[in-house]
């Protein structure tokens, strides 16, 4: 065998979970492969087995500290559906309303706190200041705001809901408390500062950060896959509920509830990530990682929710996005318009907020369905930041969980980052040349995921 | 110079780190006060220096100096184990931060199977092939660890997630040179429902599965005590606090607490303290339907641990 030699970033930083990046360079210095691989394994799909089922919802939130939210509410549905307990229309509103509250703080959190530093500071800056800790020195206004903006978000649902992160209001069959009309009042008051600072967060994007960039946004860690995310009957942007639609990388596309997902997606283990890897089983030509052809590989997340819908039902994030696919077309490729089509999302979230607390359903104290345990089977789904999210749950006559399957947003998004960080090491590393500036590159290739 | 900090998560979800940032333009007027050396989640500090052409296959992990250090997350790997090591030789001062750091936590819940158990339900699930394990990933250990088990630690700040304030004034305290003031109170001590002493629940638990009696429109302070009106809540055996001065955040929601702070006192038994309890209020341990997760929170050092012989197949 001839020399050859593997550089690696471990770990990979400014991401919320745990990976690391290992680039095989063979013996004249190219890249002859570049895996991404998630280090931790927690085995939630063990430990929920046996334990009556309404109380999933409060140990599976434990997932993820940034969307537990998401996690607590694909739950309450898959828990629903075991005991075949119906929510009242408030029940679910109050669900989707903090889904959409829990997404606002998350997109603050990515663009800002996370991937901002890399372009506002720049991609070759200084690795101690090309941070939050930077960006408060250089701009500090923006940081401020910044920071209220997400602890705002954060607050609204500690306020309403009593926890924010770990959440527990989401119950088997609605929701634990109901609004009263001075919470909604508050909270439509605290919506609008949200919303206005979406606009702005878009606008100051758009024109100080994505227009330095327009040449990466394309390029960097570049593939043509098919993409995954929710939408209603209508084709509108859902980010609570809804069928899920499943596009090729041709735009063509099939819709079908997430009940029948095995259908459509399967799981294959790769020896050397904790990660399971998902792909479009549907399209009957396996699953390939190799980049000259990949096959079956889907992405979820911002952009693929983006391309999936046919519209978005809010007036402000629909004119964005129809700048946007005029720009970029549809579906739009491009790895780090991940970052743009966050932003929308952010808008939409913000829309969204204010539309459900001018609902005058909102505050009707009926939020509740006594629940019965029984044997069942249940999938929840909803969208959470990083992609569709299903949790999958069958019980005993007692209620209590025999099985679980759970695909979290980050699982399908591992194939095509692998493809994207070989895309984007092929691309930078020439004649086994390394530096800091590459590696940092290649991780913007990740960053854009936000796994 | 200024004081440096090092954070890291270990075998967590990041939810202490986002608690931290929900304090906001307070963790920024801390953050002008201090040098932040090591924070994956924030900054680009890595293990090894990916240029200096050593192979990492063996490499040792290296963290920089500073005077306090921060771990949430367990220790559950052998990579989480080296990690764990590496910060408590660099650190003066070393805080375990959130339950299950500080008792193993959710993840702990784990300790109820063997990790070989546990790859294969997780692994067999969705993959045609039943025992194809990842091989080329750090190696499970044996159980889920907090983090004092492994090495020394000098402050523990549980919660799940920590109260956000309480997290900066630990450092504050700290950056003073004084101890921080960890009050143990329970959940029961903070909570302001209304308690008779005697319970209405005919002796026996029920499940979470209708909306507790309250009245909506009244303050908290007008609902009777969960625990008194049937509903499991681990408000006596559990650490306070998570709702500062003010009512438990989980009474705010008006559920009941499932322990995330664990234990009242550090060695405490969340499981034998709630058991005593009932039993002493002539409640029938029986009526609940999984005592194992009276642990919930608090399965690290060794309270949790594999059945030895399974009867229901898994």
């Amino acid at each position: 065998m001839p020399k050859s030699q593997v550089v690696s970033i471990h770990p990979v930083t400014r991401i919320e979970g745990q990976a690391r990046v290992d680039i095989h360079l063979d013996e004249s210095g190219r890249v002859s492969d570049a895996r991404v691989a998630i280090s931790a394994l927690r085995g939630f799909e063990q430990f929920v087995v046996g334990r009556p089922a309404e109380e999933i919802p409060r140990i599976v939130s434990r997932i993820c500290g940034i969307c537990p939210w998401m996690h607590h509410l694909a739950a309450v549905k898959a828990v629903d559906g075991c005991f075949g307990a119906v929510p009242p229309p408030t029940g679910q509103l109050l669900r989707e309303l903090c889904q959409v509250i829990a997404h606002i703080h998350d997109k603050i959190l990515h663009f800002f706190f996370l991937a901002a530093p890399d372009f506002v500071l720049g991609p070759d800056g200084d690795y101690s200041v090309r941070n939050i800790m930077g960006l408060v020195r250089q701009e500090p206004e923006l940081a401020a705001r910044v920071a209220r903006m997400r602890q705002l978000g954060q607050a609204m649902l500690a306020r309403f809901a009593g926890k924010s992160i770990h959440p527990v209001a989401g119950v088997a069959g609605g929701f634990s408390k109901p609004m009263l009309e001075t919470e909604r009042r508050e909270l439509a008051a605290d919506a609008l500062v949200l919303l206005d600072f979406a606009s702005f967060a878009l606008d100051y994007a758009k024109r100080s950060v994505f227009s330095r960039f327009r040449e990466e946004l394309q390029s960097l860690g570049a593939i043509t896959t098919g993409f995954l995310g929710a939408v209603d009957a209508q084709g509108n942007l859902q980010l609570y509920d809804g069928l899920l639609r499943l596009m090729r990388p041709d735009g063509s596309w099939v819709d079908f509830p997430a009940s029948d997902y095995e259908r459509h997606l399967a799981e294959q283990v790769e020896p050397w990530s904790y990660a399971k890897m998902v792909y479009a089983k549907s399209w009957g030509e396996g699953f390939s990682l190799n980049p000259a052809a990949p096959m079956g590989v889907y992405r979820v997340n911002t952009l693929a929710r983006l391309n999936v819908c046919g519209q978005i039902a809010t007036p402000r994030a629909q004119a964005e996005l129809e700048d946007f696919r005029a720009q970029f077309g549809r579906p739009a490729q491009g790895t780090l318009l991940y970052h743009w089509a966050r932003l929308i999302e952010l808008v939409y979230a913000c829309e969204r907020t204010v539309e459900l607390l001018a609902d005058e359903r909102i505050t009707d104290p009926l939020v509740r369905t006594p629940a019965e345990p029984k044997a069942g089977r249940g999938i929840g789904h909803v969208e959470a930041p990083r992609g569709t999210l299903i949790h999958d749950y069958s019980t005993d006559d007692n209620g209590c969980i025999t099985r679980a399957n759970l695909i979290v947003g980050t699982t399908h998004n591992i194939a095509p980052m692998n493809l994207s960080v070989r895309q984007a090491a092929a691309s930078l590393i020439c004649d086994g040349e390394v530096s800091e500036s590459i590696l940092n590159r290649i991780e913007m290739a990740i960053r854009a995921y936000d796994p | 110079m200024l004081p440096r900090l090092s954070f890291e998560c270990l075998h967590g979800c990041s939810g202490c780190e986002m608690a931290l940032l929900d304090c906001g333009e307070q963790l920024l007027g801390l953050l002008d006060r201090v040098e932040i050396v090591h924070f994956p989640l924030l900054m680009d500090h890595k293990y090894h220096n990916p240029l200096s052409g050593a192979s990492d296959e063996e490499g040792e992990i290296i963290l920089p100096e500073a005077e306090i250090g921060l771990v949430s997350g367990g220790v559950a790997n052998v990579e989480q184990l080296q990690v764990a090591r590496a910060l408590r030789a660099q650190c003066r001062t070393l805080i375990s931060l959130g339950t299950c750091a500080t008792h193993g936590g959710i993840p702990a819940l784990r300790n109820q199977w063997t990790s070989e158990e546990t790859l294969q339900t997780v692994f067999a699930y969705g993959s045609p092939e039943k025992a194809l394990l990842p091989s080329e990933v750090p190696a499970l250990l044996d159980r889920v660890y907090s983090v004092d088990e492994q090495v020394a630690v000098d402050v523990a700040l549980p919660g799940c997630p920590p109260r956000p304030e309480m997290m900066l004034e630990v450092i504050e305290a700290l950056l003073r040179r004084e101890s921080p003031d960890l009050a143990h109170k329970s959940v029961c001590e903070t909570c302001p429902v209304i308690r008779k002493g005697k319970g209405q629940g005919q002796g026996t638990m029920q499940r979470f599965l209708a909306n507790a009696d309250y009245d909506p429109e009244e303050p908290v302070e007008q609902m009777r005590c969960l625990l008194e009106q049937g509903l499991l809540c681990m408000g006596p055996v559990t650490a306070g606090g998570c709702g500062g001065r003010e009512t438990p955040l989980c009474i705010r929601a008006r559920v009941p607490c499932r322990g995330c702070y664990g234990p009242v006192r550090p060695g405490g038994n969340q499981l034998l303290d709630m058991m005593n309890g009932l039993a002493s209020n002539g409640i029938d341990y029986r009526s609940l339907v999984d005592r194992k997760s009276l642990l919930r929170f608090s399965g690290g050092h060794g309270l949790l641990k594999p059945a030895r012989k399974r009867k229901e197949s898994n």
